[in-house]
């Protein structure tokens, strides 16, 4: 016979609250998930979020676990908040740049990652500038992998940082009028902002930019196209700034900064066309007086900061997630 | 005199419109007699009851690597892949190390494959010297030497003026520019077919156009110059519809497709796969379709593997980092008589033309018959057969198969090469 | 399962906390300087009950607080899956103050001892009192109460359960045996 543990009778008593089991090994991207495992990140982002009030902000949940930070693109900003997630559920965490580790001396990828793995990393979060690296390497290895970023695919934290700031915010998702505004092809932010905002009953996604940056798939992911700026933002609860790559005028992919932020570029003037209260959001670093400018970026409809701060939510409620996986029919690839 | 009597097999000829239980005979590496009840007293007997009894294959797109990258394949485990995938003659392609581009090149394919290959090989060299686009090769002196064709495969020739002088210049030998085509510019960084899927998985993209472009300016100057030219690897309905036009205006122009792009589709890259990764990539749905009936219509002349071997190292990448190309020797047949006869696009026979008969002739080369006094090359097909595609079935280096696991129909028995049998029943026998 | 059996009802429920917010009462020197901590479930009803009597008995306004003590557990590499972590409220300063800790029943005291961490994460309280409706026994850590209103001997094949309107839309306490090979309801 099996002994109920206190916490079992607590949770046979109690029964009804049960959530949604999540059971994933690796979080590779938000095209993957169900409907209710976006949300369950998103409800546990909210029990991690109340931590950040207490004298010590850190809890034992992750203890004796270790994350590697994987970075082959530099990027401070993602880095630290993932580190700042594990240290408060008390994980240790290494960090690697590309710069500095053997990857530059020719080591393969997943060579790389196997001598991180061997040194006990029961996480590997990575940032590369390939799409699909995460993919390959969740095939490779047993690490759990968290994909920070991959090449113009994915950025789950990201979307799923940026679905938490808007529904705290304007207390739902289902319905609101959101819209993405920019380098839309290159953008694994987009993109993982789509597949989360859909699965979430988003009432209208628009996406905004010009032609040679919004090819014309994007509809079949049930997204509305717009390449006027005005007519994208019109009565919208919620623009998302993404940040325009200088490097792209030289793919001739538009003919210069200047006409871009004459066509697309935020004001304060161009945003009076959304709702009045709109939620003005970019997932950094920005050029400001680029694609959005001072004014907006610091205004008062702003919630830039607001999405750092939930980052570090959303990456703590992640690696509590997947620290839950026990193996089955859920996960990817076994 | 060395003998084989094939008994009891479906005999399907292409070249002489036969399709008939027959008996076939092999004397001194021809063909001797092909009829009902053969009963003149041979060396060996090959039973091939329930067995179809076709002309050999010829592959017109294989890469051996040799010389030069060996540890992806070599001349003797191509061509026992080939052998395999019940091809009698291959025409490997010159991107080696070096450059097959002179006479001695050719010399040293011809004698490598005299000492190793399990099957016929026929050389082709380089249209531009080190296929490097800026100056044409020896045509004449390579085409004494054995060149069959000239190609510049896995790369583009952009250069429409050499491209103009090669077709006008070729033309004297009669012998065809097999053109890869494919805009550099167009195709930038891309590693697929750009798309709803390259949109969604975030890779960069390769517009079809790149290739109907090149497609439609090989065509024009071919009919201009009143060369030949041979398009490889079709892969979008565009470049299909210029083909068609060629060949109704009356161009020498003739095409090949692959057993992956008749069969897969892009679709197939949702898990970043580089197994899946080629070049010219793999399409949508649509643009298979097209390239299906192109070849059930006769637009595209004939089936190429695009045997492109590359070793676990080099493919264990990132998608983008991953060379193109796949292999295909050993699943050409049942992957294509699966989507192609069991599909119902074609019939066998006209399967066995696209696969021997149709190749042979595109090259003019003296195989893909079982006429009398023909090289005794044979492929035994045993279509019966279902399973799935194991890796028992692979003979090269490599194992950069985008069809491992796939359901098929179908397989080579036995293939006979100049009347040695080579292979039979999963084994290679030389 | 065999038929549950009642421990308490309605009222002898309503009598037992009743008689649990007296004997603590005893201990409250300075109802300024306590406060109470409910730990969820259902330690978070029993907590406003206590408060709410108070309240109307003492004039005493005494700060509640609700504890989540998931991310303290220490059996979560053991289970199926992860809980979901709920909010902890506590909006007043535990520096200093004496916390009665609330639960509806003590049986290993491993969430008392989640709670104990879970609290000290907040500030450093002068005193942590515990305050249970019912002790079960079995205890895997050397826990005791201060303050309990039933205490009765189990077996480990048995569970407690304890239902408050506000959850369960009922009320009373019931002693639940699972029969053999019976596997418990999972957490």
């Amino acid at each position: 016979m099996k002994t109920p543990t206190e916490a079992q009778a607590r949770a046979a008593a109690h029964s009804t609250a049960a959530p949604t089991p999540f059971q994933r090994k690796h979080l590779l991207g938000l095209e993957d998930l169900t409907r209710e495992e976006v949300l369950r990140i998103l409800d546990e982002a909210r029990g991690m979020k109340d931590i950040f009030t207490r004298t010590v902000k850190k809890v034992p949940a992750l203890r004796g676990k270790t994350v590697a930070n994987l970075f082959f693109e530099n990027s401070t900003r993602t880095r630290t908040s993932f580190e700042l997630a594990a240290k408060r559920l008390s994980a240790d965490v290494i960090n690697f740049s590309a710069a500095g580790s053997s990857v530059s001396k020719g080591e393969s990828l997943i060579d790389t990652v196997r001598t991180i793995e061997a040194m006990g990393a029961d996480f590997v979060v990575m940032r590369h500038s390939a799409s699909g690296a995460p993919h390959l390497l969740s095939r490779n290895v047993k690490s759990a992998v968290i994909n920070a970023g991959d090449g113009t695919h994915e950025h789950p934290t990201q979307g799923l940082l940026d679905m938490f700031t808007m529904r705290e915010k304007l207390g739902r998702l289902e319905g609101l009028k959101v819209a993405i505004v920019g380098d839309i092809l290159h953008s694994r932010v987009a993109r993982s902002n789509i597949w989360g905002l859909r699965k979430l009953g988003v009432g209208e996604l628009r996406l905004v930019g010009p032609r040679t940056l919004l090819p014309k798939w994007f509809e079949s992911m049930g997204c509305q196209l717009h390449y006027n700026l005005e007519e994208g933002i019109r009565g919208v609860d919620v623009i998302n700034i993404l940040r325009i790559q200088l490097e792209r005028q030289s793919e001739n992919l538009f003919p210069s900064i200047r006409e871009y932020q004459v066509l697309y570029g935020l004001t304060t003037k161009r945003i009076a066309a959304a709702c009045p209260d709109a939620l003005i959001m970019h997932p950094g670093p920005i050029n400001r007086g680029v694609e959005i400018s001072q004014e907006v970026a610091d205004g008062p409809q702003s919630v830039i900061n607001e999405q750092v701060t939930n980052g570090v939510a959303i990456r703590m409620a992640v690696l509590y997630l997947l620290s839950g996986y026990r193996g089955g029919p859920l996960s990817e690839d076994e | 005199m060395t003998s084989l009597l094939i008994q009891n097999g479906r005999v399907i000829d292409p070249a002489n419109g036969r399709d008939e239980l027959a008996d076939l005979l092999i004397q001194d590496g021809r063909v001797a007699a092909v009829g009902r009840g053969l009963t003149r007293a041979a060396a060996e007997v090959f039973d091939a009851r329930g067995k179809v009894v076709a002309p050999g294959f010829v592959d017109l797109h294989v890469h051996l690597r040799e010389p030069g990258f060996e540890s992806d394949e070599t001349i003797a485990s191509g061509t026992r892949a080939a052998a395999a995938g019940g091809f009698t003659s291959v025409v490997p392609m010159a991107n080696t190390n070096p450059v097959i581009d002179t006479a001695a090149g050719i010399k040293f394919i011809q004698e490598r494959a005299g000492a190793d290959a399990a099957v016929n090989v026929f050389p082709i060299a380089a249209v531009t010297r080190e296929q490097k686009g800026e100056s044409i090769v020896e045509f004449g002196d390579l085409v004494q030497a054995g060149a069959v064709a000239f190609s510049d495969d896995g790369h583009a020739i952009m250069n429409n003026e050499i491209m103009r002088r090669a077709l006008e210049y070729c033309a004297m030998f009669d012998v065809p520019i097999l053109d890869h085509c494919g805009d550099l510019n167009l195709i930038g960084h891309g590693v697929m077919c750009e798309g709803e899927v390259s949109t969604r998985l975030g890779l960069p993209g390769i517009p079809p156009v790149a290739e109907a472009i090149q497609v439609a300016r090989d065509i024009a100057l071919a009919e201009y110059v009143g060369g030949k030219v041979h398009i490889q690897h079709v892969s979008c309905a565009l470049s299909v519809e210029f083909i068609k036009r060629g060949k109704e205006r009356g161009v020498a122009v003739t095409a090949e497709v692959t057993p992956h792009h008749l069969a897969l589709t892009d679709a197939c890259l949702e898990r970043y796969d580089s197994n899946f990764k080629m070049s010219p990539p793999l399409a949508s749905e649509e643009e298979r379709r097209a390239l299906v009936r192109g070849l059930a219509e006769g637009v595209i002349d004939c089936i190429a593997t695009d045997h492109a071997p590359h070793s676990a190292t080099q493919k264990d990448k990132t998608f983008d980092e991953a060379p193109f190309g796949v292999i295909g020797s050993e699943t050409a047949f049942p992957v294509v008589y699966t989507e192609l006869v069991v599909g119902g696009a074609l019939t066998l026979p006209q399967l066995i033309e696209k696969l021997s008969t149709a190749p042979a002739r595109i090259l003019k080369l003296p195989k893909g018959t079982l006429s009398i006094g023909a090289d005794a090359d044979v492929t035994i097909l045993d279509t019966e057969w279902r399973g799935a595609i194991d890796e028992s079935m692979f003979r090269s280096r490599s194992r950069n198969t985008p069809f491992l696991g796939r359901q098929v129909h179908g397989k080579v028995a036995a293939t006979i090469v100049r009347g040695r049998v080579v292979y039979r029943d999963g084994q290679v026998l030389v | 399962m065999s038929e549950p059996r009642e421990l308490m009802n309605k009222e002898q429920m309503d009598k037992a906390i009743a008689e649990l917010a007296e004997r603590i009462d005893r201990d409250v020197a300075e109802p300024g300087a306590t406060a109470l901590v409910g730990i969820r479930t259902r330690g978070v009803p029993l907590a406003s009950r206590l408060r709410k009597i108070y309240a109307l008995t003492r004039e005493w306004n005494l700060p509640l607080g609700h504890l989540d003590i998931t991310l303290y557990r220490d059996d979560l590499s053991t289970l199926g899956s992860q809980p979901m972590v709920r909010e902890s409220r506590i909006e007043f300063p535990v520096d200093g103050k004496t916390i009665i800790l609330v639960d509806d029943v003590l049986y290993t005291g491993r969430t008392v001892r989640s709670a104990i961490d879970a609290i000290l994460d907040f500030g450093r309280p002068r005193a942590i009192r515990l305050a249970v409706l019912v002790d079960r026994g079995l205890r895997e850590y050397p826990i005791q109460p201060d303050y309990c209103a039933l205490k009765i001997e189990t077996r480990p094949n048995q569970t407690v359960q304890v239902l408050f309107p506000q959850v369960d839309g009922r009320q009373q306490v019931l002693l639940l045996t699972l029969d053999e090979g019976e596997a418990p309801e999972p957490a």
